[in-house]
């Protein structure tokens, strides 16, 4: 594991006195890293990015190779596949509730929520053709399931955009079934005082690779639960970035992840405190096992000037439960403003504890079973804040099949 | 009628400092609805006979036997030991974070009986045991262990012994930690585990406190990894007026 704080109000504090301390700079010199998160490169447009090489802070954890024809090659930007399933409240039925439909890229609703800062996910928004348009209106709790079945070999590019009209409520899923090589973008407009949660689920067929960049913003007053769940796929990258614009905006970050031999789940958290009183809370919990097992999770919290008044924690715990498996955990903090209420961060790598599992089997539970007992405890306390009892209850079985495929 | 035997059990723990020999020839026989109360000074080996009984992978059995009815203890994994009948219940209970007590009880009681146990009786079962053991409802429903303090985690290993129902129960130093109010709960919990099932105890404590409440058939002082002296409930009254110090004299000399 390997964790960084940086502070930006000390960023260039003077050399001099480092070097007095043995502080000296690297010796391949010339190299300047980007030392924050705003300042980053970023656009829509791919050829504004150089070619990956895997050496980029962006990607230097990831499988680059696996994936040159997302980042590099020509994607296939036409309309994929969905199927929507929706549930809307019982009664007051004269309320619009959800609506999903395709829009052309010139829509003015797209780019609102974000601009890639990978070439990645500027190839996708370079690519696409239409994108989804998810919207949630009406007051009333409401739910959607946009499932992707089966994309396919070829490489593909898509885009979203879910939309919570002010005040409104709702649940949207995005699940992703099959195979597939789909490098997207998901953008996220959450309006004021609107409650949305929005989770990825990603229960890709072995063979499938899925790069996803979300952007969420978030206007006053308004909150956001968004979760990332990656199970299934060769290679998993969902990255989301929240934008607190407003005051009183609040994103509750949660992900779940299990990954298996050879498998390789990543996800990059960043959230952008840019207004007073915001509050973001960030916990990813992971499950490794067999060999080559990959996590990654990197959780950059930027509070920036405005942003007085900030309440933030970020953590991060893996379980690892075989050797040969890999989770490389990096919390970031950039305060620019220290009148906050508090900023924290955690991350945690541990072993499968033994005396867990001698109490149990001291209980006359058999081994395997035990161990099962002991992640999918681990990994409930996600589960059960996803806030849908009939959410719960599938990922729960999908959990159940890995633990069962150990 | 069960009988569990130690022979001769010699035990080795791996320490920073290199291999030890904790047990140096221990012999017990404890039958069916017997309560031996085994006694000694801290480092004597106690919690070491415990944990070795109930097969916790740090401590190596290097010479000697123990036979449940005949069967041999040692060649069963943790969780056959537990499904043929011995219950440890631990001094350091763990924590499993997001199991909750109900669902723990009700894998363990499958386990044991090797079906799951009827939903109407066994859901009385569990209320009724708790309300005994005095714990609140809301017991069910927190994670095994988490928040708990030193008292609630005894009354729960007392509320395991009396649902999972074993034929011989070591439990160790259950005593340490509690305040009175809560020794004699638990103590009732075991005495009335011991009047429903019959069952044999082997009770380790370095307190005379708990042999108020649970009344011991034999009392065997532990000293050096061995048992240096037995006798009747009257070796626990002398021990109690002059503490271990006869025992350990010896090797101090």
């Amino acid at each position: 594991m390997t964790a960084q704080m940086t502070s930006t109000p000390q960023r260039s504090s003077n050399l001099a006195t480092a070097e007095q301390h043995g502080f000296r700079p690297h010796s391949d010199g010339a190299f300047v890293p980007v030392q924050t998160r705003s300042e980053r490169f970023r656009s829509v447009n791919v050829d504004g990015f150089a070619p990956v090489t895997g050496r980029e802070h962006e990607w230097k954890y990831s499988p680059v190779a696996v994936f040159a024809d997302l980042t590099s090659g020509d994607l296939d930007g036409s309309r994929i596949e969905v199927e929507s399933t929706i549930r809307e409240p019982q009664d007051g039925a004269d309320a619009p509730g959800v609506d999903v439909s395709w829009i052309g890229r010139d829509d003015a609703r797209i780019g609102r929520a974000g601009v890639p800062e990978e070439r990645a996910a500027a190839n996708a928004w370079s690519s696409f053709g239409e994108a989804l348009l998810v919207t949630v209106t009406g007051e009333d709790e409401k739910t959607v399931v946009v499932t992707r079945h089966g994309l396919g070999a070829a490489p593909r590019a898509a885009h979203t955009v879910i939309e919570a009209a002010p005040n409104s409520r709702g649940l949207v899923v995005l699940r992703g079934t099959g195979d597939a090589r789909l490098s997207e973008n998901v953008e996220i407009v959450v309006g004021e005082g609107a409650s949305l949660t929005v989770v990825a689920l990603q229960e890709w067929s072995d063979d499938a690779v899925h790069l996803a960049s979300h952007f969420a913003r978030l206007g006053r007053d308004a909150f956001l639960k968004h979760i990332v769940v990656s199970l299934g796929g060769k290679v998993v990258r969902v990255n989301p970035s929240t934008h607190l614009a407003e005051q009183g905006s609040d994103v509750e970050a949660l992900g779940l992840y299990f990954a298996d031999a050879g498998q390789h789940l990543e996800q990059q958290v960043f959230v952008h405190h840019d207004a007073p009183h915001t509050r973001s809370r960030v916990t990813y919990k992971g499950a490794l096992q067999g060999d080559a097992a990959r996590s990654v999770w990197v959780g950059d919290v930027l509070i920036g000037n405005a942003a007085t008044g900030t309440d933030s924690y970020e953590q991060n715990r893996n379980l690892v439960l075989t050797d040969g498996t890999r989770a490389d955990s990096v919390p970031n903090l950039e305060i620019e403003t220290g009148d906050i209420v508090g900023a924290g961060h955690a991350s945690a790598t541990g072993r499968f504890d033994d005396e867990q599992l001698f109490y149990l089997m001291a209980r006359g539970i058999p081994e395997g079973e035990a161990r099962r007992l002991v992640v999918r405890g681990f990994l409930t306390e996600i589960i059960q804040k996803i806030g849908s009892p009939e959410l719960e209850e599938r990922l729960n079985a999908a959990l159940e099949a890995e633990l069962q495929g150990s | 009628m069960s009988v569990l035997e130690i022979k001769n059990l010699h035990v080795n723990v791996q320490t920073d400092q290199g291999v030890r020999e904790i047990l140096r020839g221990v012999d017990l026989v404890i039958n069916e609805g017997e309560i031996h109360a085994v006694m000694g000074p801290n480092g004597s080996g106690k919690s070491t006979l415990a944990y070795t009984i109930a097969g916790h992978p740090k401590y190596k059995v290097i010479e000697g036997e123990i036979l449940l009815d005949g069967e041999n203890v040692l060649d069963m994994t943790v969780d056959e030991r537990a499904r043929a009948g011995l219950f440890l219940a631990m001094q350091y209970p763990v924590e499993i974070p997001g199991v909750t007590v109900t669902n723990f009880l009700r894998t363990a009681k499958t386990a044991i009986d090797g079906s799951a146990p009827s939903v109407r009786t066994w859901v009385k079962d569990v209320r009724q045991s708790m309300s005994n053991l005095r714990m609140d409802s809301n017991f069910a429903e927190r994670n095994v262990n988490e928040g708990f303090s030193g008292g609630e985690k005894k009354r729960n290993e007392i509320l395991q012994l009396e649902l999972l129902k074993p034929r011989f129960a070591v439990l160790d130093e259950t005593d340490s930690g509690l305040d009175v109010d809560a020794l004699k709960v638990v103590s009732e919990g075991v005495n009335r585990a011991k009047t429903n099932t019959g069952l044999g105890i082997l009770l380790i404590t370095h307190y005379t406190r708990i042999l108020r409440y649970i009344h011991p058939d034999f009392v065997h002082v532990f000293v050096g990894g061995r048992i240096a002296e037995q006798g009747g409930p009257e070796l626990a009254d002398r021990l109690e007026e002059e503490g271990y110090d006869r025992f350990l004299e010896p090797a101090a000399k």
